[in-house]
């Protein structure tokens, strides 16, 4: 097979490092060749961030280039649009439909641009677009945002089954925060 | 045999535990705090963070003087600080083995520069491996400490942020720890006079002889394919080189970058049509084998700035890169912030509203720079604050003193303040040194330091008393300020500024991001009050933004510093408690 090329953005802060972390778990149980390449420093107070996940039969490259990605899931409305050169021409965007605006807007020197799922989707991307604080909200806990979002991530992987990722979480998430991310990832998944 | 998905510097820290390492001593810096964070998981390895990289290698090398395998990490730049120590242990030797982990940051996703720290293998003609990827991290451990032994040299390892900060699959060994070397005291290894002119010839013949490893180690391998093309690579570019020109491409991958093999290199350019020398940085390879004779296409076709992909090779050289669609607008940027509630906010708001020429120094503050503040006007490297700022007053005179700062860091202090304020009392400018004690070591992930009392491990340890030492080196006016009171810290400045001598402020307050910091509920924006004067943006936190011309505050960030309530003259921020009396 390819390579397969997934992306995880979002805002500094909000839980990507965990995210990737639970993918990759995932991805290594089911026998494949795997890199994750993630950004720590600087960028993780409240900048944009990026982890790259790469999959297969065997993975050169660490990082992803613009047209590679299969899939980015974004969680930030903004950061989806900001990383959508790196998706493959029709390829798949699942994003939060949170917006956190960056200092350059709240200091009023940018706008925050409307309409940005619409956007994406004339430029070509297919987007999977939802309230998934929310549905974390539902969950328990707005912290379990991460998780939903890897719920959703979930359906577009049909030939992995639900307890591989069930069994990562069990392996990943600390046993007190297990109950709410399994319900988390349940919601994101039926959502 | 175990496999695991691991990050570049776990795998480091795997490998020293397999290679029976059993002391380190490193000090943190982005992208290679996790190899000694991740080491001191294993019980059997002692960790500490030293002071700053000088101390830490020379900690090290005593250890391996005292007969057990050690090491210490540092970002490239750090190695700037540990250069002194590691060009005489180049010389004096080892007992057990001592490797050094040194991690460049091309593209500066966290750092001030952008230095190819290959150069000091060369300088110090120490040998440097190079992994490109996790497995060959914990490898190349095991070989870097049977090198080290066996030429009683230092080795060092060199990381960069894509193979420190990606995660690949490691096959996990057992630990086998070598019994530790006995101490004899031998008069050659004191480094003067004959001795070092000894040590020089001693150490000519190593690289010598490190020229001869080369040639045919397995670090250095040889993957032959198809020949119009050759790639000679090593590190994360090989993995590009890879991506970009498949599986049947001819590649000499070097796993070794100092000292360079010459026959091997000779032989392989043989080989095929056209060499391509793929490296980040400096034209370090292509120079080599442009001595050699080898014609090679390098850096007249590939950047010397900036970091690698395989887009990026591809471009290089004329191949065609995958299509993509962008939007037609601009996407507003999302450059890093100071957290909400971060201490260092108000003193760099009370800096900015007195027009203050701010010397800053590095660490989670270098943000004080940014918009909206742009409160620094400086900074340069560990310590520079300080040192700098003296300089720049004695050419400057009252109108500097009178007006100017260095602001530093508590971690950063320890590390090279010490010794620059030493300079400013023992040399005599009127000079404002501004310490921002958050009582951690924030930028990097929140490392204990000396001035914390806590080690490594979090147990209690000796703490700076950072008044007595300032005290100590000479200084009368030690002032200590509450950042989140800014008519406390405005009086404060004001009257260090103005002083006939030089002056410390300490700005105490821990980070909001360490476990158990006490915060107060989310403050609450009153829609009423608030006339839209915007006041309350002028110091860029976060957690307030205007919406529909009115101040609204995120309650899942505001900690309730209540910083903003005293730039606020019409009462529309209030803390929860206030309200309730």
């Amino acid at each position: 097979m390819d390579t397969r090329n997934i992306m995880i953005v979002g805002v500094g802060g909000q839980g990507t490092l965990l995210a990737s972390k639970l993918l990759g778990h995932v991805l290594v149980s089911c026998g494949y060749d795997v890199k994750v390449s993630e950004v720590h420093g600087m960028s993780q107070r409240g900048g944009s961030v990026v982890t790259y996940v790469r999959y297969g039969e065997k993975v050169y490259s660490p990082v992803i280039d613009k047209g590679e990605a299969d899939i980015i899931l974004s969680f930030e409305k903004l950061e989806a649009a900001r990383w959508l050169e790196y998706l493959k021409p029709g390829g798949q965007i699942i994003t939060n439909t949170q917006e956190v605006m960056p200092m350059p807007v709240v200091t009023g020197q940018a706008q925050y641009p409307e309409e940005l799922v619409e956007k994406m989707r004339q430029a070509g991307a297919r987007v999977d677009a939802e309230d998934f604080l929310a549905i974390a909200d539902r969950a328990g806990s707005v912290k379990a945002v991460n998780i939903a979002l890897i719920g959703r991530l979930s359906n577009y992987f049909p030939e992995i089954g639900q307890e591989v990722w069930e069994k990562a979480i069990e392996c990943v998430v600390p046993e007190k925060f297990r109950e709410l991310n399994r319900r988390a990832f349940e919601l994101g998944r039926q959502a | 045999m175990t496999k695991e998905l691991m990050l570049g510097n776990k795998a480091l820290a795997r490998g020293f535990y397999e290679a029976g390492c059993k002391v380190i001593s490193s000090y943190p810096g982005t992208p290679s705090t996790e190899i000694t964070e991740e080491a001191a998981k294993y019980e059997e390895i002692y960790c500490e963070w030293a002071p700053n990289e000088k101390v830490a290698l020379e900690a090290a090398h005593g250890a391996s003087l005292g007969g057990v395998r050690s090491a210490c990490a540092m970002k490239h730049v750090g190695l700037n600080v540990a250069a002194d120590p590691l060009f005489t242990i180049s010389y004096q030797g080892l007992n057990a083995g001592l490797v050094i982990c040194v991690a460049d940051d091309p593209g500066m996703h966290s750092s001030q520069n952008e230095q190819d720290s290959r150069h000091y293998a060369i300088a110090a003609k120490v040998p440097m491996l190079e992994p490109s990827d996790s497995d060959e991290a914990r490898r190349f451990v095991s070989i870097a400490y049977e090198l080290s032994e066996k030429y009683s040299t230092p080795v060092l390892i060199k990381m960069c942020t894509r193979v420190a900060h990606s995660q690949s699959i490691v096959s996990l060994g057992e630990r086998v720890v070598p019994g530790q070397v006995p101490y004899r005291k031998d008069p050659t290894k004191v480094m003067m006079t004959a001795n070092s002119r000894n040590a020089h010839v001693r150490v000519e013949k190593r690289t010598g002889d490190l020229i001869e490893y080369a040639e045919n180690c397995e670090l250095n391998r040889v993957e032959m394919g198809d020949t119009s093309v050759g790639i000679i690579t090593s590190s994360t570019c090989y993995q590009y080189a890879r991506e970009v020109f498949g599986a049947k491409a001819s590649i000499l991958k070097l796993g070794m970058v100092y000292p360079l093999p010459e026959k091997l290199l000779l032989d392989f350019a043989a080989k095929v049509d056209r060499v391509i020398v793929l490296e980040e940085l400096d034209p370090i390879i292509e120079n080599h084998c442009k001595q050699l004779g080898i014609r090679v296409t390098g850096k007249d076709t590939f950047p010397i700035c900036g970091e690698f992909s395989q887009n990026l090779v591809k471009n290089c050289l004329g191949m065609e890169t995958p299509a993509y669609s962008a939007l037609p607008e601009t996407i507003p940027g999302r450059p890093p912030v100071m957290c909400a509630g971060c201490p260092h906010r108000g003193i760099f708001y009370v800096l900015k509203k007195n027009k203050c020429m701010v010397y800053g120094d590095i660490g989670c503050y270098t943000l004080g720079a940014v918009a909206p503040l742009n409160a620094m006007d400086l900074n340069v490297c560990m310590g520079a604050s300080c040192s700098g700022l003296h300089g720049f007053n004695k050419a400057m005179g009252a109108a500097g003193e009178k007006n100017s700062v260095g602001v530093i860091g508590d971690s950063t202090f320890i590390h090279s303040g010490i010794t620059g304020i030493t300079g400013i009392a023992y040399n005599g400018s009127n000079s404002t040194i501004i310490i921002l004690d958050n009582s951690i070591t924030g930028m990097t992930g929140h490392q204990q330091n000396p001035t914390t009392g806590r080690n490594l491990y979090g147990d209690p340890a000796a703490k700076v008393d950072l008044e007595a030492l300032c005290r100590a080196l000479g200084f009368r006016r030690v002032r200590v300020v509450d950042p989140y009171d800014l008519a406390q810290v405005e009086t404060v400045l004001k009257e260090e500024l103005a002083a006939e001598e030089p002056s410390i402020i300490i700005s105490r307050r821990p980070c909001v991001m360490i476990k158990g910091t006490v915060t107060a509920p989310a403050l609450k924006a009153d829609s009423e009050k608030c006339v839209g004067c915007r006041m309350c943006m002028q110091i860029g936190c976060p957690a307030i933004a205007m919406k529909d011309g009115k101040v609204a505050i995120d309650p899942t960030l505001c900690i309730g510093c209540g910083v903003c309530t005293q730039l606020c003259k019409f009462g529309a921020l209030c803390s929860c408690e206030k309200e309730e009396k």
